[in-house]
């Protein structure tokens, strides 16, 4: 508890219910037993759901005593879980008298505290102490395994580490659970505190759950993030958890189906309650509707769900209890983020560094925030622009396969740099760095605005980290640079290869769009830019215009006229300057909104071929699943048992393969559609904003035309 | 592609005459303030363009008697504005008046290049688009012949409203004939001539400009008119410039509104209305912008073109000025020379009354002339700066309701969508 306490700020004394029922929570996972035994523990009479029977009739204490000792006992010793365990567990020791040396124990200690604060709801005195001893060890654990991840648990998911903690996870249940809370535990700080995983994890005890009044409360936004990672992490599962958990699995998986159902009626009641969610539940719900389309990737993340929504109960039960105020708080805190999306990263103070062509401009990035996932509220950090490629090389590594659209980052230009590098105080130069500046800072806008990106340790780490290990690959002379264009090259090449008769019209049409769509927008960005450079003219011959005017009229001999005609300069030197912001409004206002979209649906083209390759993946291995049947009924009517073993193995291997890919391929494609759907939402009120905005400019700068010629018209009438 | 663009702009030419009548009414007389003398009225109703050729109908209305007439029109060209300009230069007797300038030759082509490069690039653009742009070129091209005739038609303004010059013989040959003049063109010798000519009459203006005036006035005047003739050419040269940019903004507006229909007519989101309205609204912004542009050639680049011809003929009239007061000098010393010989002295004496007589009449009608001048300069500058700012105010004026009008209504349909969307849900 203590090491939560220092990473999420408003140290809110839900948290401590949370993680409770979070512990609860990993018992029904584990085992139908237990859950069963807590849901009729601590929600008495609830109705429970088909997949966890309730069991209300029994007695209670019977049960918290009993059986989830017992399911903890079986995992723990059947995995080796030692290594995770004891490491976490003798953490936890420190602040637990309770030694810890053996399997045994540890699984007393877990027993202890399940069976403690499965108690808990029961006996509300007992709570506080309990707590303590429930979540220490497992806070511990996720300390001790991943190294970064008290930093930022619900990304660390998807980092390496994180597989090896997944992995731990997994193999003794009631550590997954732990590892699950604490980020549930953070993110519901951060987020004014809703148990993110709730709502997705929407499952028939969710559903009770959100019935009342108070489970409204566990929702959060992030939640859609961390199953997304959570099911990647998921693909080794299965293999390595303990037949129980199996089972549970399975089953769970089995009933999918009718539980979409539920997980849906799930949101819209809590979205009911709550009334605070926005776009993320949308996406949520997008996903929801998927699921029912059997996209096996939402199985899994479904599967995922009916973890922790295990623990909503209790918790339900136990908020209700201790305090109904701080929740409005809460809500309060929900609806600002999400209506500000509370992360404000600025880029400013281009500053050169160095000397000749080895200089290299470094940015102020400055973020203020009061999402908890970052250590403080306000922090700023000194970055070069390679850096930013960095970043950038770093999400399309990890995110582009997945069909995620990776926002690009502003091109290089060597030219532009060199000049930078060379000239000394050349207005060029500035422009070129104040229009980098603030294309980094739309680039760094759209990374952090995308829920799935934001939760990348890389970003974070990229905003917090003082210093950060150099971008080598980024360089576009440099061998990595080189190798790049060459795949780049292969890329196009098996582009044009493949050929996809695409099953799905959607996909088919959204591509088309988006092809003639960047067409067209390359054109107006030109047009755009010819418009620029008109408006510059414009004001240059304006200057000259009045500079010329101002000779004229200091040669006239007729003192009103020449009077009006330095007026009149005056005014054409205004208009000048009216000219030339309005030019550098159309430029950042409009053509680099362009030239921003026009990189974005390059990668939003890249996710297309992201899928295509997916798909070109499973058709491969479909075609490879023929040949070894083909093979086996040749071994077959020559036979020749002996090879024949090893034919039906490889079919059964490639099998698995197809279907393995086939969920990708579907996966991706769920992912491509999710992403372009949010690609277009996003455009659409980025351009709706930016064209007021440019209205706006331009309505200004005829308002200020208005005063100028109204206050050189008294002139003008005064020549007598 | 030469052909057939020569094709579509001879098409545009009668397209155009159809437009003038009621074009030329509008645009009357911008640059000069005239005295209002009915005796003798003078204007072109109406012009005909014929590949290069531009004929003029000149109407003259009169009271006076030395016409056989009171109302007649007949047609002219632009060569017989010349003609009749030069024979003004030439007649010795008004000397020492301010010649209006002639008419510059009808120049079209900027649009005609224009409309070459439109041809070309027919190709690359939608065909909304060029139809667009060749209205604005059309617009341009009348923009262009409209002030072809304004100048032609204040040139005879100036002349008729003159007290000598509307008395002149050749003028109101000019005006009456009915017949085609047939003023020659010049041959490449004369043309040759005339180049020498000036090209002596510069030299000689450097000459003689090395002569101390004896009167104060016209010293002063000249230090005057040479300096603001160079400036008001560098004015003249740079708002010309400008006007072009803007119109070039204002063409953008054209293009960069098409492209935004094309992108809103496959867009079939929330986003689609508001890049039709975005559209709409530069479309209305061009022509303001078009407006702004032709406004400002007009009233100001105008202005200053026409006054720098002024001051040119100005100029011209401190040169002869100035050559009759070399003349005289040299009658002068030719007199003291005949003096000291005793020779032709009688004839020296008569030459150097005659030369003296001259430079007197010269400088005493330049001199009139030349504050005439300056009253008519003010003026005019007056009420073409007001002008301009009004209509300057009045167009951007306008640009701010389209733009509020535009930005409400964007507002208004995203919260209208917001509650669409909501509802829904």
């Amino acid at each position: 508890m203590a090491a939560s306490s220092e990473r999420s700020p408003p140290p809110f004394p839900e948290s401590e219910e949370q993680e409770l029922e979070h512990d609860l929570e990993e018992d029904e996972e584990d085992s139908e037993e237990g859950a069963d035994i807590f849901t009729g523990g601590t929600l008495s009479d609830s109705a429970m759901d088909p997949p966890l029977p309730v069991s209300s009739s029994e007695p209670p204490k019977d049960i918290f005593s009993e059986p989830p000792a017992d399911t903890f006992k079986d995992p723990l010793n059947k995995t080796s879980a030692e290594k995770a365990a004891s490491g976490g567990l003798s953490k936890a020791q420190a602040a637990v008298p309770v030694k810890v040396a053996a399997d045994e124990e540890l699984d007393d200690l877990f027993s202890d505290s399940l069976g403690e604060s499965g108690a808990a709801p029961v006996t509300d005195a007992k709570i506080a102490p309990l707590l303590d001893l429930g979540e220490e060890p497992q806070k511990s654990d996720v300390i001790k395994k991943g190294a970064g991840k008290d930093d930022a648990s619900t990304e660390v998911l998807s980092a390496p580490q994180n597989d090896v903690i997944k992995k731990d996870i997994f193999e003794e249940p009631p550590k997954g659970a732990a590892k699950d809370l604490p980020t549930d535990i953070k993110d519901g700080n951060a987020a004014g505190k809703k148990p993110a995983s709730t709502d997705l994890f929407g499952d028939d005890d969710d559903e009770d759950l959100f019935k009342e009044p108070l489970g409204a409360m566990t929702k959060k936004p992030q939640g859609s993030l961390f199953t997304e990672a959570k099911s990647e992490a998921k693909a080794a599962r299965p293999e390595q958890s303990n037949s129980a958990a199996a089972d549970l699995f399975t089953e769970e998986a089995f009933t999918v189906t009718p539980v979409v159902a539920a997980a849906k009626s799930s949101v819209n009641t809590s979205s009911k309650t709550n009334g605070l969610h926005s776009d993320e539940e949308d996406l949520f719900a997008e996903a929801t509707v998927e699921l029912s389309l059997d996209s096996p990737h939402n199985d899994r993340r479904k599967r995922e769900a009916a973890k922790p929504s295990a623990p909503a109960p209790s918790l339900s039960a136990s908020a209700s209890t201790s305090k109904p105020q701080p929740k409005t708080l809460e809500e309060l805190e929900e609806e600002e983020k999400e209506d500000t999306f509370d992360l404000n990263i600025s880029v400013t103070n281009p500053e050169k560094v160095g000397d000749g062509m080895n200089a290299y401009m470094a940015y102020k990035v400055s973020t203020q925030t009061s999402l908890s996932m970052f250590r403080s509220k306000q922090f700023t950090v000194r970055r070069r622009f390679s850096d930013f490629l960095g970043l950038y090389e770093k999400l399309s590594e990890k995110h582009a396969q997945n069909g995620y659209i990776v926002p690009p980052p502003p091109e290089k230009s060597i030219l532009g740099m060199t000049k930078v590098k060379v000239g000394k105080e050349d207005p060029s130069s500035a422009e070129f760095v104040e229009r980098r500046r603030a294309a980094l800072e739309r680039y760094l806008h759209r990374v952090v605005s995308h829920p799935s990106l934001l939760q990348d340790p890389d970003v974070r780490e990229f905003l917090e980290k003082e210093e950060l290990p150099r971008a080598v690959s980024t360089q576009a002379l440099s061998g990595a640079g080189f190798l790049k264009m060459i795949n780049k090259a292969t890329d196009a090449v098996s582009k044009m290869t493949i050929k996809m008769n695409e099953s799905d019209v959607w996909f088919e049409e959204k591509l088309q769009e988006v092809e003639s769509e960047d067409q067209q927008l390359r054109k107006l960005h030109a047009m755009v830019e010819s418009l620029v450079n008109h408006r510059k003219e414009l004001s240059v011959n304006t200057a000259m215009f009045a500079k010329s005017v101002a000779m004229l009229g200091s040669s006239e001999d007729n003192t009103a006229l020449s009077r009006a005609l330095s007026q009149l300069a005056e005014v054409e030197d205004r208009i000048e300057q009216l000219h030339q912001d309005q030019a550098s409004n159309d430029f950042f206002i409009f053509a680099e909104l362009l030239a921003d979209y026009i990189r974005l649906l390059g990668a939003v083209r890249a996710c297309f071929d992201q899928r295509m390759k997916a798909w070109q993946r499973w058709q491969d291995a479909q075609n490879m699943l023929q040949k070894k049947r083909e093979t086996e009924a040749k071994l077959l009517w020559a036979n020749k048992p002996d090879k024949l073993q090893q034919a039906k193995d490889e079919i059964v291997e490639w099998e698995a393969k197809v279907s393995q890919y086939e969920r990708e391929f579907e996966r991706v494609s769920a992912t491509v559609r999710k992403e372009v759907i949010r690609f277009e939402k996003e455009k659409s009120r980025d351009f709706k904003k930016q064209i007021i905005r440019y209205l706006e400019s331009l309505l200004q700068s005829q308002q200020q035309l208005i005063k100028y010629w109204e206050a050189f018209l008294p002139e003008a009438k005064a020549i007598a | 592609m030469i052909i057939s663009g020569l094709f579509k702009f001879s098409c545009l030419y009668k397209k155009v005459n159809f437009v003038l009548f009621f074009v030329v009414d509008q645009l009357r007389s911008v640059s000069v303030d005239l005295n209002n003398d009915s005796s003798l009225l003078i204007d072109i109703p109406d012009a005909l363009c014929e590949r290069d050729k531009v004929k003029f109908t000149v109407h003259t209305k009169t009271t006076l008697n030395s016409f056989q007439k009171p109302d007649f029109s007949v047609s002219r060209q632009h060569e017989d504005f010349i003609w009749l300009h030069d024979t003004l230069v030439e007649t010795e007797e008004y000397a020492g008046l301010i010649i209006p300038p002639a008419p510059p030759k009808p120049d079209f082509e900027s649009p005609r290049e224009k409309m070459h490069k439109l041809g070309e690039g027919e190709a690359t653009m939608t065909k909304e688009e060029y139809t667009k742009m060749k209205q604005e070129l059309e617009a341009e091209y009348l923009a262009v012949f409209k002030k072809t005739v304004q100048v032609h038609e204040i040139f005879l303004q100036r002349l008729s409203s003159h007290p000598n010059l509307s008395k002149d013989r050749n003028f109101q040959i000019f005006l009456e004939y009915d017949q085609d003049l047939s003023v020659r063109r010049k041959n490449a010798k004369e043309m040759f001539g005339g180049f020498f000519k000036n090209m002596v009459k510069s030299a000689d203006e450097v000459l003689i400009s090395g002569i101390k005036d004896v009167d104060e006035f016209f010293e002063q005047e000249k230090t005057f008119l040479l300096d603001y003739f160079s400036k008001i050419k560098d004015s003249t040269a740079k708002a010309e410039k400008m006007t072009r940019s803007h119109k070039n903004v204002a063409d953008d507006y054209i293009h960069i509104s098409a492209t935004l229909n094309s992108i809103a007519a496959d867009d079939n989101t929330a986003l689609k209305q508001h890049l039709e309205k975005f559209a709409e609204l530069l479309e209305k912004l061009r022509k303001v912008e078009g407006r702004v542009a032709s406004d400002q050639e007009l009233k100001l680049t105008e202005l200053l073109r026409y006054y720098m011809r002024d001051i040119q003929a100005a100029k011209d009239l401190l040169y002869r000025r100035a050559r009759a007061l070399a003349d005289y000098e040299n009658s002068n010393k030719a007199l003291d020379k005949a003096r000291l010989k005793s020779k032709d002295v009688a004839q020296a004496e008569e030459n150097q009354k005659q030369c003296l007589l001259k430079f007197d009449k010269l400088s005493e009608s330049g001199k009139k002339e030349l504050t005439s001048f300056k009253g008519r300069r003010v003026v005019a500058f007056r009420k073409n700066l007001i002008e301009m700012a009004e209509l300057e105010i009045k167009h951007a004026k306008q640009c701010v309701i389209l733009h509020s009008t535009c930005i409400d209504l964007m507002d208004s349909s995203f919260i209208f969508a917001v509650v669409q969307v909501r509802g829904r849900r």
